[in-house]
């Protein structure tokens, strides 16, 4: 592996960490703060607007707004059959942090959901980022 | 009702990732990260027609998903985002003409099944 691929695999793996990491935290933190605003179903957009000024929601978005980057940067470089089964891991760190902050129960089921996500990232993750013969 | 707002979704999420892929790749590698570099960035993104639409295909799956979960459970709505793994792989390697190697074949159905499993 000459001294470019591994410079573009390592800004891959840190590109990847910011996505996911941005879209669960902005996750966890909106989900917090529509709970905190209550209802929104409504066809005004006034509780909407409200809601954005809860800083729950404001982080949230803010934290989302960093993710679409992210992710966008990423598909700069990255295949999309790259990026989207390798940033799932998501999933598996919401389950988990719903488990240790909320204290949500996990079934069997979702354990095996998990262990299948995990050994299909490392699949993916373990091919060349990029297309292979073409320069990014 | 419910199957129909799955197919939106699924197909609207599909769209929305398909063109920012092409946008981006079209844009290059982007290489400068400085606080400049990235604003210029993101006034050029905001101009481009491909991203303009995906955005709107973002909002229409995001509007969707909200309706659904207004008629159907979570459990339902979840495996509904997994289909959208093997579908998006499919039209990377068909659109984008992406390599697409059994590994990564192997690797998004597993997380297919896995976001399915996650909603049992």
């Amino acid at each position: 592996m000459n001294v470019r691929a591994a410079r573009l695999r390592l800004k891959t793996r840190a590109f990847t960490a910011l996505a996911v990491l941005t879209s669960v935290g902005g996750n966890f933190s909106l989900s917090c703060g529509v709970r905190q605003a209550g209802r929104l179903v409504s066809l005004s957009p006034l509780p909407y607007v409200r809601a954005l000024f809860n800083p729950w929601v404001a982080l949230g978005v803010s934290l989302l707004i960093v993710w679409l980057l992210s992710y966008m940067t990423l598909l700069s470089w990255a295949d999309l059959s790259y990026v989207l089964p390798v940033t799932s891991i998501g999933y598996v760190l919401s389950s988990l942090a719903g488990r240790v902050f909320l204290h949500e129960q996990i079934s069997p089921w979702r354990w095996a959901g998990i262990l299948c996500i995990v050994v299909g990232v490392t699949l993916v993750a373990r091919t060349a980022p990029y297309r292979s013969g073409a320069t990014p | 009702m419910k199957w129909l707002l799955v197919a939106v979704i699924v197909v609207a999420t599909a769209v929305a990732e398909l063109l920012q892929a092409i946008a981006m790749k079209r844009h290059g590698e982007v290489r400068d990260f400085r606080p400049g570099a990235i604003g210029r960035l993101v006034a050029l993104l905001a101009r481009n027609k491909y991203i303009l639409i995906s955005f709107g295909a973002l909002a229409v799956s995001f509007f969707a998903f909200m309706a659904l979960l207004s008629v159907a459970d979570l459990s339902f709505a979840a495996p509904a985002t997994a289909a959208s793994y093997v579908l998006e792989t499919v039209l990377a390697k068909y659109l984008l003409h992406e390599h697409v190697s059994p590994g990564r074949w192997a690797g998004a159905s597993l997380v297919a099944c896995g976001v399915a499993m996650l909603s049992l």
